[in-house]
């Protein structure tokens, strides 16, 4: 909503300055978005200079001009002007401005087959001086206004911007934002002007709103004008439109702009002559169609409110009008249009067609019903007193009866919210000025709700009115209690925190990155769940929610290799998707590690990624999260994305739940990357069913031994066979089993291999003697062999 | 002088003249094993008179005693002299690079939130948390906002079906929502979160973080918004003294509802927060709507209370001066490594929030 300090004048009789004004409107929640200064039908005109005038190619006569207009680019102008010259300073109109002495509105256009961008002005034709001989030739003081307009902006009028929220449509009018502004204290709200026009034609033509279901016409007030003479508009009103943004079109459209921006009541102008027989509001039948004063065509579904005539359609009721009734600047007869439309079904025809207005904006936040004789006598005043014309008496056909809204209000409810006393004189007097009804009963005020203001139901809304209007400055500030009684974070909730900074200290880089990803790369990690579209995605590669953090992980992870970083470790920790409703949704930390060969750095071959430091990431991790050794097992079985010989699974003790994956990625996806998957849900569902006190430590000092021991087994027979054979064995004795040799080859058949161990054992009662020794080596060796088929190595 | 004179000035000859740590070795043994010097004059003590015996006796003891000085200062001198020469050899060129040790980095908005979550922790807020896909009821209904909100347009959310009734969230108030319905007041809480908007420019990007506040008891007002917001923000910037203003504005879902304005100024290039006298808009809150109480099974007779929400991301901004939203999710290594924090440096109560 724009508006001038001038504009307001004609409602609100205040001694405040603009700036006062400016910083009130935000205190009382009308938020001043921009100030700008205020542009006339002039401010097009810039100063310029040609950088370069070169010859036109097809034309002796024209030049074909570089010119320097303040932009980072030049323009291309062709000018026929003798004068024109390299370096001249002079006045520059750009396409869209039009030039005051013929009034031709400029467009990009080619001349001789040269396209010229604008057009350099003579004295002439800005009606400067009759001198057209050649373009204007400025001195040099203006070389430092090249840019500028060159009538410059007049000091100290600005235009003010409101961003108006979308409660409040009665301040998308001058009246409402100087009432707003009486309200508080900020000067007195000027009465209307009473119409003193005689109307005394007869309104001829027929009007009817037909009762349709879900009609959105409620009320259809007209008058007709005859024998206007419509014209350009005076200098005020013009330059009131052009404040607004807009051009000025003719006297009678830009009256009806006028009156919808001063008092937030939209109007339509018809040319009477071009109605047939008479208007009916009905909502529209499949398929009808109309061309709009937009220009463009529109075909409509069912339903939608229209105006039409005996021929066919006048407009969308409350959005735009038809072309072919629209009013010209010699049209005679006119019939002047001011509606009720209802919010929501405005609202509804316009998104389906795609359809932005002024009209629309305002009729979908809520146009006072009571306005509408109000608008159609501010109207006609101003078209009688610059077309003259004779006006019949008005003719509103309504459907529906308005009444406003009572609410019985307690005004101890404006204390007890805000926290601060408030009087309740003050209390009636604000809600007063702002156009409500206040009755005193009892303890409670009975308030009748303005007919603007269809933001207003109950009584926490009539509170927000006056603490506004009061301002929350006034509000004190009460410091908060420093006391806890529930935990900051819940049990989950420390495990997030806690598995984020475990990883990020294992070098990983923590990203944050979208959840949702490409449904093609989505597809490769999926596995069995299903993919969740999303409808209306941002980008067609961001399509799916997804069902793993890799895919997202793997992109940035390209793309940091291609700006050159080899390596690297990535991690994040966030929501996948399981499914598509609320809560299908689990919590992974996942992983990510290139290596970057150098083949020239000899002091880095040691340092080369394999799957068991990929591995000791998430084992650490694991540990660091309280998960011990002796909590879970590897398995083998791991998604397809992992490459199927060299990844692992985690699984807890009991076989139930998967804690983690980790492993080399499948080649297919991406080359020598390793990654992990800790999935924080399971893990924490377990570590709260086996939640153990830590015992208290002992440990024994009598002599421990070693034992060393290569076992010949098959191929396929894993580490964790053996050692948990042995554990099992005595778990008292048997402290710790280290693996420390795997071998393949000579003098080993070749469907085995041998795993050599050292196993530490020891009493917590006494020293173990040499026959205990060989004892529990010969258990060891038995055991294994009987379990696992394997063969001591001699 | 007599062979065992002789003998003995031979020993100490043979020990100044070397320099080697094997024929000091050597000489030991010669002196001092059990078929050595020592032992050997020892030996000869039985075929002596009880007198001579005696006066021998001490000669060898004199004897051990003074080789032995002489053989461990001389073998302390060589290994000295050999270490020396060792040590002379092993210069290393120390200005080679160190061995890599990889330290990772906590994204900037991961430890705002540990920020934000260790501030109100310490005025008695607890963390709650939400799904990212939420239902058209939590997400716009329940929240008071009309059938035909404008927030609602398919430009504005994403949706996962054609009915318009699962979607991402675009805030985090449906929190607010599910934890009144699952729980009974008061409710004191904070939301942090992931957040959708169909939005994508230089300042929006589809997805952000945003954190929400929730306060509901029998008599918490507008005074106790003022002052909550008031310590976080002066907590979060860790100034003395912020400039804040609360301005009138609209939401479905509070009534009154205010957004907030910090006081900032340009200094170098650099925003100095809460002085100056240009505003920054950095949240919107309220009192919560009567209406979103009782579709919350809360009766607002007898409670109230306040909720505000605020863009996480642009918090981390501001304090870390980091210029493009977009920077945060684009994951380059540069940039994960200059603005991420150590994943040791935890925000606390007790030490502070940074370091």
């Amino acid at each position: 909503m724009k508006f001038t300090k001038d504009w307001l004048d004609v409602h609100l009789k205040t001694n405040k300055s603009e700036s006062q004004i400016i910083q009130k409107l935000n205190s009382i929640g009308l938020e001043v978005e921009k100030v700008e200064p205020v542009k006339n039908e002039l401010s097009d005109f810039i100063v310029a200079k040609i950088i370069k005038a070169n010859k036109h190619p097809n034309a002796d006569r024209l030049k074909l001009c570089d010119v320097d207009i303040g932009k980072k680019d030049t323009l291309k102008v062709v000018c026929g002007a003798p004068n024109a010259r390299d370096g001249l300073l002079t006045i520059y109109a750009p396409p869209g401005s039009v030039i005051p002495k013929n009034g031709m509105k400029l467009e990009v256009s080619k001349i001789r087959g040269e396209t010229s961008y604008g057009m350099l002005c003579s004295e002439s034709e800005l009606k400067l001086s009759n001198e057209s001989e050649g373009i204007i030739d400025l001195n040099d003081k203006y070389k430092t206004k090249i840019g500028k307009s060159f009538f410059g902006e007049k000091k100290g009028k600005n235009v003010i911007e409101l961003s108006i929220t979308p409660n409040r449509p009665d301040c998308l009018g001058v009246r409402g934002i100087a009432r707003d502004l009486s309200a508080s204290n900020f000067g007195k709200l000027k009465e209307p002007r009473k119409s003193k026009v005689k109307k005394n034609i007869k309104h001829n033509l027929k009007i009817k709103i037909e009762k349709n279901k879900n009609q959105a016409c409620s009320i259809f007030g007209s008058c007709i004008i005859k024998n206007i003479k419509n014209t350009e508009s005076p200098g005020w009103l013009k330059n009131r439109i052009l404040a607004l943004g807009l051009r000025p079109i003719s006297a009678v459209v830009d009256i009806t702009n006028y009156v919808m921006f001063d008092l937030n009541r939209p109007l339509h102008a018809y040319d009477l002559d071009k109605i047939k027989n008479k208007i009916t509001v009905r909502n529209s039948k499949k398929g009808e169609s109309f061309k709009a004063l937009d220009n463009k065509n529109y075909t409509l579904d069912k339903d939608m409110c229209v105006i039409a005539d005996d021929e066919g359609l006048l407009g969308l009721g409350g959005i735009i009008g038809g072309e072919r009734s629209g009013t010209e600047i010699h049209t005679k007869n006119i019939l002047l249009e001011s509606a009720y439309f209802d919010p929501t079904l405005i609202r509804k025809t316009a998104k389906k067609l795609d359809l932005n207005s002024d009209a629309k904006f305002r009729f979908e936040r809520g146009v006072d019903p009571q306005s509408v004789t109000a608008g159609l006598d501010s109207a006609v005043e101003l078209i009688l007193e610059i077309c003259g014309g004779e006006v019949s008496k008005l003719d509103v056909q309504q459907t529906k009866k308005f009444k406003d809204l009572e609410i019985k209000f307690d005004p101890k409810m404006v204390s007890k919210t805000v926290g601060t006393n408030i009087n309740i004189n003050e209390i009636k007097k604000i809600l007063s000025n702002l156009g409500f009804t206040v009755k005193t009963k009892g303890k409670f005020l009975n308030v009748k709700v303005p007919s603007w203001r269809p933001d207003i139901f109950g009584e926490i809304d009539l509170v927000e009115e006056v603490i506004r209007i009061i301002g929350f400055e006034k509000i004190k500030s009460i410091e908060p209690d420093k006391k806890r009684t529930k935990p900051t974070l819940n049990y989950f909730q420390k495990h997030f925190h806690l598995a984020q900074r475990s990883v990020a200290s294992k070098g990983y880089l923590e990203t944050i990155t979208w959840s949702f990803t490409d449904e093609e790369i989505n597809n490769k990690f999926k596995e069995k769940l299903e993919s969740v579209k999303i409808v209306n995605p941002i980008s067609s590669d961001l399509n799916v929610l997804r069902n793993s953090l890799y895919p997202n992980l793997i992109f940035y992870l390209e793309k940091n290799l291609k700006r050159g970083f080899g390596d690297q470790a990535l991690f994040e920790i966030g929501p996948t998707f399981i499914g598509r409703k609320p809560g299908q949704q689990i919590t992974v930390v996942c992983g990510i590690k290139k290596q970057f060969i150098d083949e020239d750095n000899n002091l880095k071959k040691n340092d080369l990624v394999d799957v068991f430091h990929i591995k000791k990431d998430l084992v650490q991790s694991l540990f660091e999260l309280e998960i011990r050794k002796e909590d879970f097992k590897i398995e083998e079985n791991t998604p397809s994305y992992y490459h199927p010989g060299i990844s692992g699974s985690i699984v807890s003790k009991d076989g139930n739940l998967v804690l983690g994956y980790f492993g080399a990625l499948h080649p297919k996806i991406i080359s020598n990357t390793f990654g992990f998957e800790i999935f924080l849900e399971n893990l924490v569902e377990y570590k709260a069913k086996n939640k153990k006190t830590k015992e208290s430590l002992t440990f024994s000092d009598y002599q421990k031994s070693d034992r060393d021991f290569a076992f010949l087994v098959n191929k396929d027979t894993r580490a964790q066979d053996l050692t948990e054979v042995i554990q099992n064995i005595d778990k008292n004795l048997i402290k710790e089993i280290k693996i420390f040799d795997v071998y393949e080859g000579e003098n080993i058949p070749s469907d085995k291999k041998s795993i050599a161990l050292k196993v530490t054992i020891q009493s917590d009662h006494k020293t173990l003697n040499e026959s205990d020794l060989t004892n529990i080596s010969k258990k060891i060796v038995s055991t294994v062999e009987e379990k696992t088929g394997a063969k001591l190595r001699s | 002088m007599s062979d065992f004179e002789k003998k003995i000035l031979e020993f100490k000859n043979r020990l100044n003249s070397t320099q080697d740590s094997k024929e000091i070795e050597a000489i030991r043994t010669d002196i001092f094993s059990k078929n050595g010097f020592i032992n050997s004059q020892f030996k000869k003590l039985g075929s002596l008179s009880e007198d001579e015996k005696k006066t021998f006796a001490s000669n060898i003891n004199k004897a051990k005693q003074e080789l032995l000085d002489i053989l461990r200062s001389k073998a302390t001198e060589v290994s000295d002299k050999d270490l020396n020469e060792k040590i002379k050899k092993e210069k290393i060129d120390v200005t080679l690079p160190e061995k890599e040790f990889k330290i990772g980095k906590i994204h900037p908005v991961s430890q705002v939130i540990d920020e934000i979550s260790c501030i109100f922790s310490e005025i008695g807020f607890s963390v709650e948390e939400g799904p990212d896909v939420e239902n058209d009821y939590n997400n716009f209904t329940a929240l008071n906002t009309p059938e035909d909100h404008p927030a609602k347009d398919m430009h504005d959310t994403f949706y996962l079906d054609e009915n318009m009734k699962t979607l991402l969230r675009t805030h985090t108030s449906p929190v607010q929502v599910r934890t009144m319905l699952k729980g009974k007041p008061p409710f004191k809480i904070i939301a942090p979160g992931r957040t959708y908007r169909s939005d994508s420019d230089q300042t929006h990007t589809p997805m952000f973080h945003q954190l929400e506040g929730l306060h509901i008891d029998k008599n918490i007002n507008m005074g106790h918004l003022k002052g909550c917001l008031n310590y976080f923000i002066k907590e979060f910037f860790e100034v003395d003294k912020i400039k804040m203003r609360f301005r009138p504005s609209h939401f479905p879902f509070t009534e009154p509802s205010a957004e907030v304005d910090i006081g900032y100024r340009i200094e170098n290039n650099k925003i100095i927060i809460g002085e100056g006298d240009k505003w920054l808009e950095i949240l919107g809150c309220g009192m919560v709507h009567p209406n979103v109480l009782k579709n919350c099974k809360v009766d607002p007779k007898i409670y109230q209370g306040f909720a505000f929400g605020i863009g996480i991301d642009r918090l981390a901004m501001l304090k870390y001066g980091i210029n493009d939203l977009r920077s945060f999710f684009e994951c380059d290594y540069r940039w994960l490594n200059y603005y991420g924090f150590d994943p040791l440096d935890v925000p606390t109560n007790y030490r502070g929030l940074s370091k």
